[in-house]
């Protein structure tokens, strides 16, 4: 299900240094066209369809389009994505309709604890940071 | 005059790349869950000022590895079981043949990754006073403070997980400084070093968006760089062949560069051919735990809980006799009604959804309650998929399946090498240095289950956490994070211990960047001798490369083309034409850096394929039917086979040695299960 990229809507994140979707790509396919200003995808049949691409544009301008050699036409699944939930919109071939809606974090973005300045106790045990007396196995052979 | 013959992509390779080296006492290659579990932990035992960390991943940590897409749930969680029955179950469904060390120890530090998964923000299922399910922003006591989790089955637990790995890489960060994490550098061989033997010194990579090969030298390292997948002609050849079923991007990398440097592999000979549904690959674990839907075969028969299936699995103790059968087993019994022809398989989703709601009914709730019901239920039969493979929901709605009108086709899929999940090959690890740890006595690591730091490889000063430790799988996302903690703290108890170790890597800085660019001088040494940009005499490209891999593993080694039967024959067959594809592989160019990154990535993937080929060769028997079989050997042979498979490549000498390793169970095996 190869991620596209729609040209009236990218504006090439306007040659910013950081292209959204050429950063986040795990496989790094989406590139961008310097002359064109316009994204792409470079290599859909190694697409995953994970969508980070679609989740982190900040136009809208990616969609994902089912991969051809199995998805019939006309379906179309597509992501809104907050701090805190995503909107998911699932329109079907014959025109229906769902939506959902899911929580995704229950903290701010940047407010996880990476306990800073913590430290551990003993380097020569297995304990690791906020663990102690740790079980041995009992039920032994 | 508008030739097609030009590099591919936007970013063009150039003959020579600048070199940019860098000196670090701790190396982090990878950065999915392991790696952000090892970035997290290691600050808790070592100061900035005394001790250089550094992290090389090649994508962004945010939505790295096999998280990147998200997960509706968390598969090891082990709250209110025995760690020692977490032991057992891994055991059973990998066939008897596990470090039992390794899987316990997992299970004692896996908890408190989830917790802290659960503190920075990942939204966890809970459930209330009534049993009722909370999603995970509802408000409810956490995991530390005692909430109740959903649990679907023993060890899994329900999340609200789309940010799961953006949740993950937040603190990990964090922990280690944006400046430490270098993101889209591909590490592609690590290094040993020049003066003492056996000591790993560093590792070269290069930059997938500037002509920069970068050199570390470091004094120990972990890699973490998931397990190997598109090793097999997937049943999707097109387009849909990026529809893998574990994350694409991993090929094989962990295995080949520390088996390269000569650390010991063990159970490459394993391999997981999940059962999924068909083509888009979305996971089933909560249709048949969650929802309870049944497998109907062709003939409308939940074939399952038939006698003869029974009959079946007897021929598998003790492993068969289990409750919950093992992954590979209900492969088999799958196969076996494939190859009957009473296919196709399907999830019953429809008679399973609908048993809910005839619950409901009969236990007195009106329509109208049953109606908000089905929201809730419909919603959490989507979010599984939404969560972790979109792609599934994509084809449902291409197709306008609804799934409580009609079920879906199942059908195992190509062979993924991994060390998680019901996958158990990777590298052998040493485990915890406590008493309670098998001590043999054997000069040779390879046969020892400890060597002084915990999942520390065969080479010195070399870590492997997640899909890389093999002979212990079920660890999922939460155990590779746990994992990763753990060889934090040994780290840098290594860089402690050895204080007066001076890396030196043996090659030079130009020597490593002369081999890291070859395929981009061949490339331009011979581009001009063709009007096509793909077909050249003097050269390949990776993707025509990786398409004759996956035909000779497919046709030979057991895939999906022989419903994963294979043979001595076969292998050998097999390993030939490995070679000859391992001597074209030097002839890869790369035209541009997109490409480059492809020609490594099959490098890897080619050596950790024949590493799988001749461990399957060197193990006479069957052990994971309904995985791969061998005509010539069709059956289990605990008598001769319960042993686990190592084998170690030398550097010096090139050569491969396979070795039978004693199995020895800690847990007892009275009962079994």
């Amino acid at each position: 299900m190869p991620s596209y990229v729609d040209p009236e809507k990218c504006d090439g994140c306007k040659g910013g240094d950081k292209t959204a979707c050429m950063y986040i790509c795990p496989n790094d396919l989406m590139v961008l066209n310097k002359e064109e200003m316009k994204a792409y995808n470079q290599e859909p049949d190694a697409c995953w369809e994970c969508y980070s691409c679609v989740k982190i544009c900040p136009q809208g301008a990616i969609a994902v389009r089912g991969y051809d050699d199995f998805v019939p036409m006309g379906g179309q699944v597509h992501p809104m994505r907050s701090a805190d939930s995503i909107m998911w919109t699932v329109k079907f071939r014959n025109g229906s309709m769902k939506r959902f809606k899911f929580p995704v974090r229950t903290t701010a973005e940047g407010a996880a604890n990476a306990y800073v300045g913590e430290k551990g106790a003993n380097l020569d045990d297995e304990n690791l940071l906020l663990e102690a007396d740790l079980p041995i196995p009992t039920m032994v052979a | 005059m508008a030739l097609p013959n030009k590099p591919k992509g936007e970013i063009n390779a150039t003959a020579t790349p600048e070199i940019v080296e860098i000196t670090t006492d701790v190396l982090i290659v990878g950065g999915g869950m392991a790696a952000c579990g090892t970035a997290f932990e290691i600050r808790k035992w070592s100061n900035e000022a005394d001790l250089k960390v550094t992290l090389a991943d090649k994508a962004s940590m945010e939505r790295s590895g096999a998280v990147a897409q998200g997960l509706s749930a968390i598969n090891t969680y082990i709250g209110e079981n025995i760690i020692e029955n977490y032991v057992k179950m891994v055991r059973n469904d990998l066939m008897g043949v596990v470090r039992e060390d390794l899987i316990y120890d997992l299970g004692r530090h896996v908890d408190e990754s989830v917790k802290l998964f659960e503190e920075w923000g990942l939204p966890i299922w809970k459930k209330d006073a009534d049993g009722e399910t909370l999603d995970g922003a509802k408000p409810a006591p956490s995991l530390r403070e005692g909430g109740t989790p959903v649990r679907t089955g023993k060890w899994q637990i329900m999340i609200n997980g789309e940010s799961y790995k953006c949740i993950v890489a937040e603190p990990a960060k964090t922990a280690l400084g944006e400046e430490n994490c270098l993101e889209r550098i591909f590490i592609v061989k690590m290094l040993l070093d020049k003066n003492k033997d056996n000591q790993v010194a560093g590792a070269v990579g290069f930059s997938t968006r500037e002509n920069k090969v970068y050199v570390f030298t470091c004094k120990t390292a972990m890699v973490a760089c998931g397990g190997a997948v598109n090793i097999f002609r997937p049943r999707s050849t097109g387009e849909g062949k990026g529809r893998a079923w574990y994350p694409v991007w991993n090929a094989g990398s962990t295995y080949t560069m520390c088996a390269q440097i000569g650390a010991t592999l063990t159970m490459m000979e394993n391999r997981f051919t999940p059962a999924r549904f068909k083509d888009g690959y979305g996971p089933v674990g909560a249709w048949f735990l969650l929802f309870k839907a049944k497998v109907q075969n062709g003939l409308g028969e939940f074939y399952a809980n038939s006698d003869a299936v029974k009959d079946e699995l007897g021929k598998f103790m003790p492993y068969g006799a289990s409750p919950v059968t093992p992954t590979c087993l209900r492969n088999h019994l799958m196969i076996n009604e494939l190859k009957e022809g009473r296919g196709p398989i399907y999830m019953a989703t429809d008679v399973a959804l609908n048993a809910f709601l005839e619950e409901r009914r009969d236990a007195g709730m009106d329509e109208k309650a049953v109606k908000k019901f089905w929201k809730h239920l419909e919603s959490e039969a989507w979010e599984d998929f939404l969560d972790m493979s979109v792609g599934q929901a994509g084809l449902w709605a291409g197709m306008d399946i609804e799934p409580e009108k009609v079920g879906s086709e199942i059908m195992p899929t190509e062979p993924y090498m991994l060390g998680s999940h019901s996958g158990c090959c990777g590298i052998w690890t040493s485990g915890p240095d406590e008493a309670w740890v098998p001590d043999v006595a054997n000069e040779s690591r390879a046969h020892k289950y400890k060597w002084g730091y915990n999942r520390m490889t065969t080479v010195d000063g070399l870590f492997t956490a997640g899909d890389g430790v093999g002979a212990s799988g079920h660890k999922f996302s939460s155990g590779s994070h746990a994992e990763g903690r753990i060889c934090a703290k040994q780290m840098v108890k290594f860089c402690r211990d050895n204080a007066d170790f001076t890396p030196e890597i043996a090659q030079s800085a130009q020597e490593l960047a002369d081999e890291v660019y070859a395929p981009v001088r061949l490339y331009i040494e011979h581009v001009g001798k063709s009007t096509a940009a793909d077909v050249n005499p003097n050269y390949c490209k990776p993707a025509g490369i990786m398409m004759r891999l996956m035909k000779a593993t497919d046709e030979y080694g057991g895939g999906v083309a022989t419903y994963y039967m294979t043979s001595g024959k076969l292998l050998s067959i097999c390993l030939d034409l490995l070679r000859l594809l391992r001597e074209d592989a030097a002839k890869m160019a790369a035209g541009d850096l997109h490409e480059l990154l492809r020609v490594w990535e099959n490098y890897h993937r080619i050596w950790c394929v024949e590493s799988h080929i001749r461990h399957i060769e060197f193990r006479k028997e069957s052990r994971y039917p309904g995985f791969y079989y061998r005509s010539d050997f069709p059956t289990v042979d605990d008598e001769n086979w319960k042993c686990f498979v190592n084998s170690t490549y030398d550097p010096k000498t090139e050569e491969w040695l396979c070795e039978k390793v004693e199995c020895i169970n800690l847990v007892e095996t009275e009962p079994w299960v």
